[in-house]
């Protein structure tokens, strides 16, 4: 049962790391000039969502199990997304708004929130590998 | 396709070209193919060519018609609506070879043909104003217009290989009688087209001339200057010209042969100008003959000399002729570019390449006025001929051939030509008139030595190490607790740059350009120590009475920043010049080593790139992602029963009825209308119909456009119908009964029509949309206007609006709203649709035609200013500055489409920008930081410019030198704009704190860091003595103050207004300048022609210095109070009101009268040199001194205490009580 908790953990990380890193990519393609802010944002946009499910998925996991350190460490992460997704004004157009997105250095703030959160994944993987294998050991 | 369409091009060019020599110009590229190898004198007259011409035609016209819509053809051919009538047409031409210049020819063909074939079967045949609602699917069977591809669409064209020979013996017959050139023709075309009627102007054009004047409004006064300076400068070189412009430039009969001559003649020294005026010129000659014939060359293979034209006209340009040809050369590049690439891909070759922006020719800016005037009546043939054979034409003495130089074949083309055009630009300066203050001349002149190499231009920047007196007294500390008089006499100018004299004299006008620190802080730190905000103030489009334009074949650019070269690079040597933005070392082309002024090699420093920080270049097809668009305008007229009550309908149609000649534009203008209530309302005008038909759409659900082609149309084929229009359109709907209001799917509808061309929307909307896409909720809580703690609903309501103006952007068309609405519609979402597709916003809070005539008046006056306006289409700016500066936001309306690029699908004279600045590398390694803004535009004419204004300003490392050349009005503006950004994204009082914050912090930081003296109290430098008044008055403002009662949609637009007006402007509304007007005396008047402008002391706002006895002006920017005291001294009152006394003024006066007193002389001198340098023209009220007054003209004066806001001395109180915290 722990086992599989982790094992769920573990690939719903690697999907938030994947999303972590192409969320980087574009913003940087942006930042490049690769890509106008209108498909960047669109393209982020879109992933706003999932990004938000998936680490309350996460979340979710850890309390069902009771495994209240990882459950802390992913809560202020999971509350940071919802906070940011509903916080967005009503006018504009997701989180990422092709209007605003060269204004007041936010493409610099997207970016290094995708950095952080690469980082922060990547530890959680690690835990999630590490509490995995002990549970299967213990099993 | 593209061959058909060559046919046509080819066609009309050989029959023009017999003619008219010089009129040929539109078809440049025309000629290329038609006589490839042909000497230009022979081609000219020469029947031959044209008979080539004529074989290759029916090739051309063989294939099928309907093929690629998205190329060059397809876009010329839409433009030609009338295709399938080209026989006729090509009848006609010959019968006016100058056709392209007159509009009637075109037009009365086409009327007749179009009958017959495409309206018959028009389902509609009811009359337009029976408001017959059509089904959907009648409209869209419409078999004539099913073309969906529409505007670029092809259309039908038939030729029927019979006419052809018939066409080709009229040809011949013209060829035969030159002279018949119609002059007639030209006159009519004349106002509309100025370009026509300068036809000899062509030097000053070319490079130079002073092109921009604000002229729509005048095209034919301004040219005539404009020219007559030029020309006398020619002198030296090509005297000639002037003689040969003047008869040109009359457009009279009798010149008429003149032109022709001239055309052949001059054209070889013009070359370059001929040939973009013409283009403009000939409605038909850019799109269709240019894009055509090399269209054509590309598909068929059976044309050889389309092959042909495509590669002499690249070989030329690498010559120094280059520049000359260049142009030519560039326009059948790019033609042939698109041809194979296709409109879509941005145009491959381009050196230019990636950033910018797709750009574009330009004409003559103004109003199409001035430059473009240039040389109009040309020979575009003799262009492409050069280009062609390199110098064929015959030239040497361009101007002063006058006529008798057509004899004269091939002389050297080059260079003498050239020189003319180029010394033109300088001397024009020269003669400018006095009254050109930015560009004085003198600087020009006198400016003959830029920087040749660094060591001289070290020298030249000695200077900053002495400390000059102004910046002593900049620097001066001032206790605002103590000084009380803190107002300059005058109206604050621009701190200048402290830089060497020989840069101060390049630089850029601070109207133009104008940055927050006019010394930049070498690091961030330091930025940071000085508690100032940096960034720029751009007002890049604006009106200029003098702008050098550059017709060059290569536009010089640093190769690795794109930077264009400005007088701030340095010349290492002959051959290398330093990016003054990057640092990288570039080759100066060979091209550039050409002084066309000395006629020398080796002086690229005197080029006028060079010697003028604001420049125009006429860009290559390199600039263009699609062939220039023509201009295209769409009216979207609320026609609700709120609409109707409010009457806006009938004074819009008459003012668009006297300014329909005045749109800027050229031959390809197309107009189109559209109204709604709950249905949306299409006109089809159509040339042909005896009426305008209205077909309704009333399923706003999924908003379809029910015929292509006809609803967007043709402005001079169909003019009489769209004047029938608009003279029918206010009765129409004045018994409405429907209150809703479709906003939205209007606006999609609007889209969908416009986006083939892209072009420029306007929206008149007079209430809250209710229906459709986009329908929004009222939000405003009237009770909680005047609520301290906070407003809410500053942001928008929906995303929709932004979603469509970003479609809209990609589209290259901007939406202009209109609002005039009594009641609350919403503003904030709605300006969405402006703000991010680059358009304006007016709001006419309360208007009524009858309870609220001053509204009217405003309205009628910003109308007139709008329409005639110059604009600029599909425009792109890109702002760049020295290494180790970035830009971090941007204010103003426009969509930030990647870092440094802002796109602007319609450019207008009106509206400025601002950018913030972060220093994000040290500067220590230069002496100066630079900026340039460089604009690419699509003019009203159709051809592509690039506007390029570049600022030097020195670096400095000392507290004391920043704040030394702190510009206090551009701080102010600047964090006015960062105030509303907070105000939308935070709340209104942190925006308001933040405000108050940036003078505590400016003192607390002047005092720790830079004033030695331990005095008491709020001491600043003099440079921005004026920065708390300067505060205050913000935080009264409209859209920053609370407590008082301000309604949300005037707040809103107040906010709007901050973003995009030009500094001068936003400083008259933020500071009003008070003057005493009853005393005025000639001590220190300024003379300007004859007049005698008084120049009055600026008084401060409190009502303090107003007094019983006196008169006061009041200048808010777009509306002057002319205050009269109770006790007021009667002989004023009398001499300039015209009313006995005080009690005999009536009490809404609205206008000064024009009497012939001294005193009355001299207030309407004042007053209209106020109201001359800003682009509406402001009302004035005479309000008289009692209680209504206060509403009006108390409110402006900030100094003093109002209910809700305090005075000038508690604000320092307050600021002081910071400070010590």
């Amino acid at each position: 049962m722990e086992a599989a908790v982790f094992i769920l953990s573990l690939v719903d990380c690697c999907a938030l790391i994947f999303l972590s890193v192409y969320f980087i990519i574009t913003l940087s393609d942006l930042e490049c000039d690769y890509i106008n802010a209108r498909a960047c944002c669109s393209k982020l946009n879109k992933w706003v969502i999932p990004e938000m499910i998936g680490q309350c998925l996460s979340t979710m996991l850890m309390l069902i199990s009771m495994h209240w350190f990882i459950f802390l460490l992913n809560l202020p992460v999971a509350a940071w997304d919802i906070y940011r997704y509903v916080k967005v004004p009503m006018g504009n157009m997701g989180v990422f708004d092709p209007t605003e997105i060269h204004n007041r250095g936010q493409l610099k703030s997207h970016m290094k929130e995708a950095m952080i959160k690469l980082g922060y994944h990547l530890l959680c993987f690690f835990i999630y590998l590490y509490s995995m294998i002990l549970a299967l050991i213990n099993d | 396709m593209s061959g058909f369409t060559n046919l046509n091009s080819s066609v009309s060019y050989s029959q023009n070209s017999t003619p008219n020599g010089g009129a040929a110009p539109p078809y440049q590229n025309g000629p290329v193919q038609t006589y490839p190898s042909m000497y230009p004198p022979a081609g000219y007259y020469g029947a031959p060519p044209q008979q080539q011409s004529y074989s290759t035609i029916p090739g051309h016209a063989a294939p099928a018609p309907n093929k690629a819509p998205t190329t060059n053809n397809a876009h010329s051919a839409n433009y030609y609506h009338n295709n399938h009538q080209q026989q006729q047409q090509q009848q006609q031409q010959n019968h006016l070879p100058q056709h392209h210049v007159a509009p009637s020819p075109y037009s009365a063909p086409l009327s007749s043909a179009t009958p017959s074939q495409p309206y018959a079967t028009l389902p509609s045949a009811a009359p337009p104003p029976s408001n017959a609602h059509y089904n959907q699917q009648p409209f869209q069977q419409h078999p004539p217009y099913a073309t969906p591809g529409s505007y670029y669409g092809q259309q039908s064209y038939h030729p029927s290989p019979a006419q052809h020979p018939q066409q080709q013996q009229q040809q011949q017959q013209q060829q035969q009688h030159p002279s018949l050139v119609p002059v007639s023709a030209c006159a009519p075309g004349a106002p509309l087209y100025p370009i026509v009627s300068y036809p000899s102007a062509p030097g000053s054009s070319q490079y130079g001339t002073l092109s921009s004047s604000q002229s729509t409004s005048t095209p034919g006064g301004l040219p005539t200057q404009i020219l007559g300076a030029p020309l006398h400068q020619y002198s030296a070189a090509p005297p000639p010209s002037t003689t040969a412009v003047q008869p040109a430039y009359g457009a009279v009969p009798p010149s008429q042969t003149a032109p022709t001559v001239n055309g052949q003649g001059s054209t070889a020294q013009n070359t370059v100008h001929q040939h973009y005026t013409q283009s403009h010129q000939a409605s038909l000659s850019y799109d269709s003959y240019s894009g055509v014939t090399q269209s054509s060359g590309g598909a068929d293979t059976d044309q050889p000399p389309s092959g042909t034209p495509s590669t002499s006209v690249h070989s030329s340009p690498g010559h120094h002729q280059g520049m000359q040809y260049g142009y030519v050369a560039n326009s059948g590049a790019s033609s042939a570019s698109a041809t194979t690439s296709g409109p879509a891909e941005a145009a491959p070759s381009s050196s230019s390449s990636d950033d910018d922006e797709e750009e574009e020719d330009e004409d003559e800016e103004a109003g199409g006025d001035t430059s473009s005037s240039t040389t109009g009546s040309a020979s575009p043939v003799p262009n492409s001929y050069d280009s062609l054979e390199g110098g064929s034409y015959p030239d040497s003495m361009p101007p002063s051939n006058d006529m008798a130089n057509q004899a004269q074949p091939y002389g050297s083309y080059g260079y003498p030509s050239m020189q003319s055009a180029y010394q033109q630009g300088p001397a024009s300066h020269a003669d400018a008139s006095p009254s050109h203050d930015l560009y004085g001349q003198s600087s020009y002149q006198q400016y003959s030595q830029p920087f040749p190499n660094l060591s001289q231009l070290s020298a030249a920047l000695g200077g900053l190490s002495g400390v000059p007196e102004l910046e002593v007294e900049a620097l001066r500390p001032v206790n605002l607790l103590q000084e009380r008089n803190l107002l300059p006499p005058r109206p604050l100018e621009a701190p200048e740059p402290n830089v060497s004299s020989d840069l101060k004299k390049v630089n850029c006008s601070p109207q133009t350009f104008r940055c927050t620190l006019s010394s930049i802080p070498q690091t961030q730190a330091l930025l940071n120590k000085a508690r100032l905000p940096l960034g720029l103030l751009l007002h890049p489009f604006r009106d200029l009475q003098q702008l050098p334009v550059i017709t060059s074949n290569t536009i010089v650019r640093c190769r690795s920043c794109r930077t264009y070269i400005n007088p701030f690079v340095t010349f290492l040597d002959q051959r290398r010049w330093k990016c003054n933005l990057c640092y990288r070392v570039n080759d100066v082309p060979d091209e550039f080593m050409y002084n066309p002024v000395t006629r020398s090699y080796g002086e690229p420093h005197k080029r006028p790139e060079v010697q003028n920080s604001t420049v125009e270049f006429i860009a290559s097809s390199d600039y263009m992602l699609r062939p220039p668009q023509p201009a295209a305008y769409l009216f979207v007229l609320d026609v609700s029963h709120n609409a109707v009550e409010a009457g806006y309908l009938k004074y819009f149609c008459e003012s668009l009825l006297e300014n329909l000649t005045k749109l800027p534009g050229d031959m390809r203008t197309r107009v189109g209308f559209l109204t709604f209530d709950s249905t949306i309302h299409f006109y089809n005008l159509q040339e042909g119909l005896s009426q305008p038909q209205m077909l309704v759409v009333s399923d706003i659900d999924d908003v379809f456009i029910p015929s292509h082609d006809s609803l967007m149309v043709n402005l001079k084929e169909s003019k009489e119908l769209v004047k029938d229009l608009l003279t029918s359109l206010p009765e129409m709907f004045s018994q409405s009964r429907e209150t809703h209001s479709a906003l939205g799917p209007a606006l999609q509808a609007a889209f969908k029509l416009m986006s083939p061309t892209g072009g420029r929307v306007t929206v008149f909307q007079t209430q809250l949309p209710t229906l459709g896409a986009g329908a929004l909720q009222s939000r405003e809580d009237p009770n909680q206007r005047s609520n301290a703690k906070g407003v809410q609903h500053l942001g928008p309501a929906t995303d929709f609006y932004k979603k469509l103006a970003l479609d809209c952007s990609g589209q290259q068309i901007g939406v202009d709203l209109f609002l005039l609405s009594s009641q609350y519609a919403d503003l904030a979402s709605l300006a969405c649709i402006s703000k991010y597709s680059a358009g304006s916003i007016f709001y006419y809070p309360s208007f009524h035609y009858i309870h609220n005539p001053a509204q009217l008046e405003k309205f009628q006056k910003d109308l007139e200013r709008y329409l005639t306006r110059k604009i600029g289409f599909e425009a792109v700016m890109r702002i760049r500055c020295t290494k180790g500066l970035s830009i971090h936001t941007f204010h103003g309306n426009f969509f930030v489409r990647s870092t440094d690029l802002l796109s602007l699908a319609n450019v207008n004279p009106d509206s400025a920008f601002a950018v913030q600045m972060s220093i994000e590398d040290s500067l220590a390694d230069s002496s100066l930081a630079c900026f340039q803004a460089a604009l690419l535009y699509t003019s009203s004419r159709g051809k592509r410019r690039i506007r390029v204004h570049t600022l030097c300003l020195p670096v400095v490392n000392q507290l004391s030198d920043v704040y030394a050349g702190a510009d206090v009005q551009a701080i102010t503006c600047l964090l006015a704009n960062m105030a509303i950004d907070r105000s939308v994204t935070s709340s209104l009082s942190d925006a308001r704190d933040a405000l108050v914050n940036a003078v505590v912090d400016l003192v607390s930081a002047y005092k720790s860091n830079v004033s030695n003296l331990q005095q008491s109290g709020l001491v600043v430098p003099a440079s921005m003595r004026l920065f708390p008044l300067y505060i205050l008055a913000l935080l009264k403002q409209k859209a920053l103050r609370t407590g008082a009662s301000t309604r949300l949609d005037e707040r809103v637009f107040a906010m709007c207004e901050f973003k995009t007006q030009p500094l001068q402007q936003l400083m008259r509304m933020v500071h009003p300048d008070l003057y005493r007007l009853d005393n005025i005396t000639d001590q220190g008047a300024l003379h300007l022609n004859d007049t005698v402008v008084p120049q009055p002391h600026l008084l401060h706002l409190s009502a303090e210095r107003l007094s019983r006895d006196g008169a006061f002006l009041m200048d808010c920017g777009n509306v002057f109070y002319l205050w009269i005291g109770k006790c007021c001294n009667e002989m004023f009152i009398r001499d300039v009101l015209g009313c006995p006394n005080y009690a005999s003024i009536p009490p809404n006066m609205s206008h000064i009268p024009e009497l012939e007193t001294p005193l009355s002389e001299r207030v309407r001198a004042l007053l209209d040199w106020l109201q001359d340098n800003r682009a509406f023209s402001s009302t004035i009220h005479v309000v008289k001194d009692d209680a209504s007054a206060k509403a009006t003209l108390f409110q402006h004066l900030v100094e003093d205490q109002s209910e809700v806001a305090s005075s000038y001395r508690d604000f320092l109180q307050h600021i002081q009580q910071q400070i010590s915290k």
